[in-house]
């Protein structure tokens, strides 16, 4: 036991002395997650409004209500410019979308509401094609502006009569339609016409104005589910939970990587000729390593918790936990890279390829709910995922205990893993 | 004290060492000898336990050296060829590390440190870092770390490469008087004066085998005697006498023991080059 403890105590030793590398293994974690918590929401703050371009070809009474009540709407940060301008922008990256309101659609749209057959007016959405969340954004709130405007042009009495007494003549008129259906419509279109010549006396108007298109029949109430009712999600603590994730098993690869220099430098040999067995020698560096990838993690949250605002919103026990366990599992990462790895060269550039697929595909630099279905449900196969799962579950979705107990115990039974393929593989008599 | 009998070890079809045997005795420095690729280095794996002969067996007054965590070991030091130390560990904390490998502890290994880097000459900079050092210094260094534990054997492998000529004699006092404490030393170089100086029995292999083990003297008896003619003159050696050797065909030049070593080796092992 003594040995071991020499020899772990050695390696944290000469790693804390390091201070340029220890520096560097706190700072760049959380340099990057404090970068990637912000701009993916950071602190609850006001939203972002998005930038938007609109040209306005019709210059109509529709098409000017459209353009008002996207000016109204606080999502946008709307630009009223010319259709050339409005592209460019698009394509320079300075707006997300340009939405061209074509010629002649005020008199169009409020035509077509009533014909399904008839050629529709096109709204162009020029898009941002590496913005392309932002298009199913701007057509919903365009959809909703376009109704409301449209409607109300519809059952206006200056707009919407001639348009009825026309739709009217065509129903009369039309060979296709059954008679009880030509009925019921000529029904409607009376009861349409009421409400419109009873709109225009009672306002005493000319103007289309005052009457109300369609509006959203419900409101929305957006709740977050987070850890508590008055706790609102945190995206520094996903960041820092997968930043935490992807520099510690970089320092799993320095730990590999430092076994196979020792062996080059002939510490290894010189430790192989003690009387110590080889579980020690390999036990040692697991302990050491575990031990790092705990500090560094510790450092890396405090810092998280201090200047971040992040939270162990659930079970403290169980965040411990999930933390202890990945230390192991970069440990033993580390042990597996040395076993398998013939040059310290040649292994870093695998161990980084491999490490960055780990990290990727855990869910560290993009959700997880974006990959396809197929693939959300292949990363469970991967220990890195349920390390985010983890640190996500204790810290701002704020669970219990009995959701750490899957993550470490996948973590664990990996670790068992590598640390059996790491002794089956390495090599000692190199 | 130390004994190899019989040992074998391959690398796949490659037959690194074929049956080598010899023994060191207590108080004396034996010397390993053998061009690039003879076997030497696989040889002194197997006698500090980090190779498992594939047949034979290394002993230690008649107690086999395992390849683990075997008792044995620790009565054994190894120098290796390399500069095996935490360049960024201070002196004293690379002994204490060996020293705790090996059991020693308490108030031991602090008397055990200062004995060694005493004998060293490193007792000045027991909180230095060895990467402050000088070559000559890490390896005495590298020399102390084995010697922590106070092995009865040492087993050094090249243990003077790329050192100037003050660090290597300093070197080589402590290693005689290591001898001098009753010390068993295995010492294999390539460096024929180191041998002439040190070696009281040379083994020389070569394609893992022992192709001659004797002391110097002995050795010297395996050369032809037209290679191995020596004569010493007592009195004036002027060129009259020169004169009268070469008119007799005999070749005369300066020489020096250590040359006829190397003329030992030679004509023993060839002269065709090794990689």
């Amino acid at each position: 036991m003594k040995p071991l403890l020499a020899l772990a105590r050695t390696d944290i030793v000469l790693y804390l002395s390091n201070r340029r590398a220890l520096l560097v293994g706190l700072a760049a974690p959380i340099l990057i997650a404090a970068f990637f918590g912000s701009i993916l929401g950071g602190p609850p703050t006001k939203p972002t409004r998005v930038p938007i371009a609109v040209v306005d070809l019709d210059r109509s009474p529709v098409s000017k209500s459209i353009v008002s009540a996207m000016n109204g709407d606080s999502t946008f940060d709307l630009r009223e410019i010319a259709e050339p301008e409005a592209i460019n922008l698009v394509r320079t990256g300075k707006v997300r979308a340009a939405i061209v309101i074509p010629s002649g659609f005020g008199d169009a749209a409020p035509r077509s509401m009533f014909r399904p057959n008839v050629l529709k007016p096109e709204i162009a959405v020029h898009y941002d094609p590496s913005q392309a969340t932002t298009l199913l954004l701007v057509k919903g709130l365009l959809a909703e502006h376009v109704m409301k405007a449209v409607s109300s042009a519809a059952f206006s009495p200056q707009t919407g009569l001639p348009l009825i007494a026309s739709a009217r003549e065509d129903v009369k008129k039309s060979q296709t339609i059954a008679e009880d259906q030509r009925r019921n419509l000529l029904d409607f279109f009376d009861s349409v016409d009421r409400v419109q010549r009873g709109s225009a006396s009672a306002q005493g108007a000319q103007g289309y104005g005052p009457v109300q298109g369609l509006s959203m029949p419900f409101a929305t109430r957006e709740v977050e589910v987070t850890s508590g009712v008055d706790r609102k999600y945190n995206s520094f603590a996903h960041a820092f939970a997968g930043m935490g994730v992807q520099f510690i098993l970089f320092l799993g690869i320095d730990l590999g990587i430092g076994v196979l220099l020792m062996r080059r430098q002939g510490i290894w040999k010189r430790l192989r000729a003690a009387p110590i067995s080889r579980a020690v020698l390999l036990g040692s560096r697991i302990v050491s390593g575990s031990i790092i990838a705990t500090i560094l993690f510790v450092g890396i949250y405090a810092a998280a918790i201090i200047f971040f605002g992040v939270r162990v919103e659930g079970s403290l026990v169980g965040f411990a936990g999930v933390i202890i366990a990945f230390a192991l599992l970069t440990s033993t990462f580390g042990l597996l890279i040395a076993a398998i790895g013939k040059t310290p060269e040649a292994s870093r550039g695998i161990a980084i390829v491999v490490t960055l697929l780990l990290v990727m595909l855990s869910g560290a630099w993009v959700p997880a709910f974006i990959f396809p279905e197929w693939l959300q449900k292949a990363t469970l196969v991967i220990p890195t995922r349920w390390a985010m799962d983890g640190l996500d579950g204790m810290t701002w979705r704020g669970l219990g205990i009995e959701a750490a107990w899957a993550p470490i115990g996948v973590m664990l039974a990996f670790s068992a893993a590598f640390a059996w393929i790491a002794v089956k593989r390495f090599n000692w008599e190199e | 004290m130390l004994e190899a009998t019989e040992l074998w070890k391959s690398y796949g079809e490659n037959v690194a060492v074929a049956g080598v045997s010899f023994a060191a005795k207590r108080g004396e420095i034996l010397g390993l000898l053998g061009p690039n690729g003879a076997g030497k280095s696989t040889t002194v794996s197997m006698l500090c336990g980090l190779f498992r002969p594939d047949r034979g067996t290394v002993t230690l007054d008649g107690e086999p050296v395992g390849d683990d965590a075997n008792a044995v070991k620790r009565r054994i030091g190894l120098v290796t060829q390399e500069i095996s130390l935490h360049e960024e560990l201070p002196a004293i904390a690379n002994l204490r590390l060996f020293g705790a490998l090996y059991g020693v502890e308490g108030e031991l290994i602090g008397k055990r440190c200062a004995e060694v880097l005493d004998l060293v000459g490193l007792t000045g900079r027991a909180k230095a870092k060895p990467s402050t050092f000088s070559g000559g210094m890490k390896r005495r260094l590298n020399i102390a770390c084995a010697l922590v534990h106070d092995p009865d054997v040492l087993i050094l492998d090249e243990p003077t490469v790329g050192i100037d000529p003050q660090s290597r004699n300093a070197i080589f006092d402590n290693l005689e008087l290591l001898r001098s404490r009753g010390k068993t030393l295995v010492y294999t170089t390539h460096y024929m004066e180191e041998v002439e100086r040190l070696c009281d029995r040379i083994v020389i292999i070569d394609h893992g085998n022992v192709i001659a083990s004797d002391t110097r003297e002995g050795l010297q008896q395996l050369l032809p005697s037209t290679d191995s003619g020596r004569i010493e003159i007592e009195g004036d050696v002027n060129e009259e006498v020169l004169a009268w050797l070469v008119a007799r065909g005999l070749t005369v030049r300066g020489g020096t023991h250590a040359k006829s070593l190397e003329a030992v080796f030679l004509h023993l092992t060839g002269r065709q080059l090794r990689d």
